[in-house]
């Protein structure tokens, strides 16, 4: 931010400035001054916007009149001011802060506006390559003290880890970023260093290697008698980084004297191999799962998924972190197999509460209410972009994700049976397609293995990738002409890692050998190093049959995506990187990918020495609801829901809202693929905050009961339902941490089993802690399940909306007395009691009775009963149907009213029906328990009575609409 | 009588071709997709053609502005454009396409695009927003939407709000019976979310004075099945989704 010591000249470049007119509102600069006033920033005034550009000084005045007239300025809405090469504009504010990306930072407008002055015939393309730079100036009338101004820019106007910020400075940076350092070979001499001094260069080098890692790459280079290049050593250290090898999920860990040789393929894979679905096509060793779908006109189509996560760019960028996070893994389900088409994305947010005062967010963190907008924009803004709806996902709010919030991003794929599977030939060139490479992203994958700290944000700030969704567009279509042309056979993503990972994988079996100075740049002056690790977006790798290079490259070039051939396959065994004829790199594949130690953790849990608190007495049942209702995680989510595209591809068949207003939450969605089949696909996911401390094997399988409930209650079969799991957890080098991934993954073992629902695909985020000074804080273990599932016929559908007056309301499931980790604890401050467990020999025949009654089509809502419990269940149902309810509690349960209201047991469902279909629903339930609640009613009002018929609650819909909308909202 | 053919336009960035296209072939056209280069190549094929539908999406990332770029690129083929509608040809901008349109001039030929008096803008709420409407056909110059019928679409959209430099522009837009579309709700003027972008008139849709050059800001080919609807379960006796009928309708009007 200090700015003293640089010069105050203008750039020598054309600057255009483009305000709203007077006359119409400047939403940007309205949206900015709310912001600064949240934060108190009281001598912020007023401040409005102007959209800037930095022209080539080349340009005649004509041209860039013409420029401003055609591209820049809307004749209705803009006004645009024009300064000449090396001039000051002449500002009517008093202020002004201008806010540009750091040098080298992507900027997809001006990219845009590059193509844009070249096709409108403004620059004719005789003029050779345009630099053309984009900022955003900001203007004020006001005076504001000096301090607030500081902060304004900060912490409103510009995120610091890639933005440039000047006040009231015009020296805009203008022409290509600084070169990196000289090229040619580097050595790192590690031969004669001793374990201190192994560990610092792992350290310094944000290698994330540990000790014994770093002595056995000095012992095999020692064998070679020389030492690693820099390449090399930085080759290693990604394709060896947690992230893409999952050494904790794969290593042995002790505990409790058992010895558990590979947890993952131990528990969640070992469940699928037992389960051994017929309709599981690929499972865990491709980018994403694949499961069958349904046959049209000939034609196998096939569903893929996976789930990311994307914690710590989110943590110190937010929008770039989210954002990213999607159009990684878009590019997951565009890499599976030779390619799927995404057709949903699902997002699930886990931060600090909303109203944390501002003195508790610890130092170099943002308040959790900025970093949850910032999230939400950054899903909004590549989603929408890349055309796939975001239908699914979820928040939640809990103060252990204040410093290191949680950012889940998901994707569904539909692709032809015969492009699940795909090879990698010796001979075939290896053919990069997307985005250019540079210097931003370096270190992704190694920095996501190191927990966070007060200074992570100017630290790894390189480690920050900004994305490009319409670059990732141009790739889509490309890809898919492609694959549907049949022209290449070998397939991945570039993500973690960048390209040393996505070569490496899939040479992984034969050799590679790349021509660093092949791949295409954003700019000049990056060393191979970081060109071969850069974690630059939007960018695959294809295997390409040498006679059909011409025409991939065809294929790609009509969407206006760059593809390039920068090396080939062989049958070597051997990684070999050159940079311009010097040998960069020579290794053996061997070695990468199977020469890392497996290392033996130590496992521990001891079950939180917490007595279980009296469950409470509440003289006001009502009040309690409505507080419930109003908590963050369980409040109104429409503010996000409404800034996703959930309608684009034209497939709703049950959307993330449903009911009259189109406003209440609805439990699983339910999408129609293909337009010439009937089946449908339904998506849910499962997640608590609060359970695994108490309980992690518990939480576990009460998170996979959620998600299963959620795609159930919406139609979903429960026979051919898929899982996928994603563990974010606290560092696992610590016994306490990995005894509860132990249980929790067993956890998810028992319930797989139990219900039939194999694992296709997961993804765990480890090591997510903060670090303050010398303590560290670990998040609560948290577990995301997604399930996919299969709709036999989407007409048969169900939404959770209470239908017609007079209908009969039934609560399906037996409610225990489960009020440990729930939102009623929560909202009393209590702690301790017992976490919710499914009873796993009862769930999967109640699943599968309630799915067949929904075929025999007896149910005319329902909804899952979650965080909450019956009485948020019944309240959203209401609202949404615009109908009240009048209902009594069970009698002979034992309960108090409190745990009838407002326990979280598992395996719930609360559903509705036409009064002559009581006896059949009865039937079709068989022995599970049921118990008849009442009636829906037209009189707009929620009443319950305890189960001795004394009233408890009774409130007006218009009430509990207004609590559910009483918390944060954006 | 021959299947009428209609022309979907794509480019970089555009992302609702295929429900587009499905719309038109439900609604009895036969349909390509094309991409704006490809169409640029060989602008004679136009003939072939009795529909031209800009589809929505992100034209070049609305980077610039909303449909900018694209719009910008329209002005080089506006001669082969206005023969087209001469020779009888209707076209058809949704979304990002509409905002294409008016960005390329078309609504208003009179004037260079530079001059146009109408805008679509950032909406009220100052973001994308994604949720149902009502939309009343208004009586208008336009051919083939029947005054009178109300339906229920999806609107997605950051800049959708109908803007106008003065009063003036729109009583004469008024006047020319170019307003086709509007937001339908309790009040009037209709308030948000019923009109869900602040904008002026309650417009969603106009057209060009011959009434044959349609846009409008909502996704008509979100609605084709009896279950696109949030409140389809709650509903009895439809038989197929209320979009439908606005593409069967454009298609049927450009069959001779």
């Amino acid at each position: 931010m200090a700015t003293a010591q640089r010069s105050l000249a203008p750039p020598q470049a054309w600057r255009v400035e483009v305000f709203r007119r007077p006359t119409v509102d400047d939403p940007e600069g309205s949206h900015a001054l709310a912001a600064a006033q949240a934060l108190g920033l009281e001598s912020i005034t007023d401040l409005r916007l102007g959209r800037g550009y930095l022209l080539p000084p080349e340009f005649d005045e004509t041209q860039v009149v013409r420029t401003v007239r055609e591209l820049l300025a809307d004749p209705v809405l803009d006004s645009a001011r024009i300064t000449a090469p090396g001039e000051s504009p002449a500002r009517e504010g008093q202020t002004f802060v201008l806010v540009a990306r750091k040098p080298g930072v992507t900027d997809p407008v001006s990219q845009t506006l590059e193509r844009a002055l070249h096709t409108a015939g403004i620059a004719p393309t005789g003029q050779g390559d345009l630099l053309v730079t984009t900022f955003q100036a900001w203007e004020l009338d006001c005076s504001p003290d000096e301090d607030h101004l500081a902060q304004l820019s900060r912490r409103v106007l510009a995120n610091v880890v890639i933005d440039q910020v000047l006040i009231n400075d015009e020296s805009l940076h203008y022409g290509l970023p600084p070169a990196g350092e000289a090229h040619g070979v580097v050595h790192v001499p590690l031969l004669n260093l001793d374990e201190e001094q192994l560990l610092a260069l792992s350290s310094e080098g944000m290698l994330s290697l540990d000790l014994a890692e770093m002595l056995t790459i000095q012992d095999h280079f020692a064998g070679l008698g020389r030492e690693p290049t820099s390449c090399e050593l930085e080759t290693l250290a990604q394709t060896w980084s947690e992230h893409c090898q999952h050494k904790t999920f794969r290593g042995r860990i002790e505990m409790d004297g058992e010895v558990i040789d590979n947890l993952l393929k131990s528990t969640i894979a070992k469940a699928t191999h037992e389960l051994n679905k017929p309709w599981c096509i690929s499972v865990f060793h491709d980018n994403a799962g694949i499961v069958e779908f349904d046959s049209v006109n000939g034609e196998t189509w096939d569903l893929s998924m996976k789930v990311e996560t994307h914690n710590h760019p989110s943590a110190i960028d937010p929008y770039g972190g989210a954002g990213t996070g999607i159009g990684g893994v878009v590019r997951d389900i565009l890499g599976v197999g030779l390619g799927a088409k995404p057709i949903a994305n699902l997002d699930a947010f886990f931060v600090g509460p909303p109203d944390l005062p501002r003195t508790e967010v610890p130092r170099g963190s943002m308040h959790p209410s900025r970093i949850l907008r910032g999230v939400v924009a950054g899903v909004r803004d590549y989603g929408n972009r890349m055309g796939i709806p975001t239908v699914a996902g979820g928040v939640w709010f809990h103060e252990g994700y204040t410093a290191n919030p949680l950012v889940y991003a998901g994707t569904v794929g539909l692709m032809p049976r015969w492009a699940a599977t795909k090879e990698v030939k010796p001979g075939d060139v290896i053919l990069t397609v997307g985005g250019r490479t540079g210097r931003d992203g370096i270190h992704g994958a190694t920095f996501s293995s190191v927990e966070l700290h007060e200074d992570s944000e100017t630290m790894s700030a390189g480690a920050v990738q900004i994305g490009d969704p319409i670059t990732e567009k141009k790739v889509l279509d490309g890809l898919l002409a492609a694959r549907d042309k049949r022209l290449f056979r070998g397939l991945t993503d570039c993500g973690a890692g960048g390209l040393s990972s996505a070569v490496g994988e899939m040479g992984a079996e034969c050799g590679a050998e790349v021509n660093l100075d092949l791949v295409p740049l954003k700019y000049p002056g990056l060393s191979p190093e970081e060109i071969w690790i850069s974690e630059a977006q939007e960018r695959m790798v294809l295997g390409v049959p040498p006679e059909n290079l011409d025409a991939c490259i065809a294929v790609f070039d009509a969407e206006g995506a760059t593809a390039t051939a920068i090396g080939h396959f062989t049958d070597t065994g051997r990684l070999v990187l050159r940079y311009e004829g010097v040998l960069q790199a020579d290794m053996d594949m061997h070695f990468l990918h199977e020469g890392n130690p497996r290392q033996t953790r130590q496992a521990r849990w001891d079950t939180p020495d917490i007595p279980a608190p009296e469950v409470p007495e509440l003289n006001d049942p009502g009040a309690t609801l409505l507080a419930l209702l109003g908590r963050p995680t369980v409040a109104n989510k429409e503010w996000i829901i409404r800034q996703y595209d959930h309608e684009v591809q034209g497939q709703r068949v049950i959307g993330p809202t449903s009911g009259v207003r189109n406003d209440g939450p609805s439990d699983g969605v339910v999408l129609h693929p293909l337009p010439d089949s009937k089946k449908g696909a339904a998506i849910g996911v499962g997640a608590n905050a609060r359970y695994g401390r108490l309980d992690p094997r518990a939480m576990a399988e009460a998170c996979i009961d959620e998600a299963l409930r959620n795609v159930v209650a919406a139609g979903g079969d429960p026979a051919h339902t898929s899982l996928l799991d994603n563990f974010s957890w606290g560092n696992c080098n610590k016994p306490d941490r990995l005894g509860s991934l132990v249980h929790a993954a067993k956890g998810c073992y028992a319930s797989a089993m139990a219900l039939g629902t194999p694992f296709i695909s997961g993804k765990d985020s480890l090591n997510n802690e903060y670090r303050v000074g010398s303590e560290t804080i670990a998040i609560p273990p948290t577990l995301l399940i997604s399930a996919l599932s299969i709709l036999p016929d989407v007409s048969k559908a169900v939404s959770m909306d209470l239908k017609t007056a007079g209908n009969v309301l039934l609560l399906v499931g037996e409610t225990k007395n489960h009020l440990g980790g729930s939102e009623l604890h929560a909202l009393l401050g209590l702690d301790g009691g017992s976490v919710p467990r499914p009873d796993l020999s009862t769930s999967p025949d109640l699943f599968a009775r309630l799915h067949d009654s929904m075929q025999a089509g007896l149910v005319r809502a329902c909804h899952d009963l979650s965080e909450g419990g019956l009485a948020v269940a019944l309240a959203e149902s209401a609202m949404a149907g615009n109908l009240g309810a009048n209902v009594q509690l069970p009698s002979d349960t034992g309960l108090k009213d409190s745990s009838a209201l407002f326990s979280e047991s598992t395996t719930r469902f609360l559903v509705e029906l036409a009064p002559d279909h009581e006896g059949a629903f009865l039937e079709a339930l068989g022995s599970h328990p049921v118990c008849r609640l009442g009636l829906v009613q037209t009189e707009p009002r929620l009443q319950i009575a305890g189960e001795n018929g004394s009233p408890l609650i009774d409130l007006d819909l218009g009430a509990v609409h207004a609590a559910f909308n009483s918390s944060f909202q954006g | 009588m021959q299947t009428t053919q209609a022309l979907v336009l794509r480019t970089s960035g555009t992302n609702c071709e295929l429900e587009t296209a499905r719309a038109l072939e439900r609604g009895g056209a036969r349909v390509d997709v094309l991409s704006h280069r490809r169409l640029q190549d060989d602008l004679p094929s136009l003939v072939k053609y009795k529909i031209m539908v800009f589809a929505g999406g992100f034209s070049h990332g609305d980077d610039l502005a909303a449909g900018r770029v694209w719009g910008s690129d329209l002005r080089a083929m506006r001669k082969e454009l206005d023969a087209f509608v001469a020779d009888g040809g209707l076209i058809l901008g949704v979304c990002n396409g509409f905002q294409v349109l008016v960005e390329s001039g078309l609504f208003q030929p009179e004037r260079a695009p530079e001059e146009r008096t109408l805008a679509l803008y950032s909406n009220a709420s100052n973001h994308y927003e994604c949720r149902w409407v009502d939309l009343a056909v208004e009586a208008s110059v336009c051919p083939w939407l029947s005054a009178g019928w109300k339906f229920p679409v999806p609107v997605a959209h950051a800049e959708g709000r109908f803007t106008c430099t003065d009063e003036t522009t729109l009583h004469e837009l008024k006047a020319a019976g170019q307003i086709v579309l509007t937001y339908q709700g309790q009040s009037d003027p209709v308030t948000y979310p019923e009109n869900p972008n602040g904008s002026a008139g309650d417009v969603a849709g106009i057209c060009d004075p011959s009434g044959r050059v349609v846009g409008l800001m909502p996704h008509p080919e979100r609605n084709l099945e009896v279950f696109n609807r949030p409140d389809w379960t709650r509903l009895e006796g439809r038989s197929e989704g209320e979009g439908l009928r606005f593409y069967s309708d454009l298609v049927a009007a450009a069959t001779p």
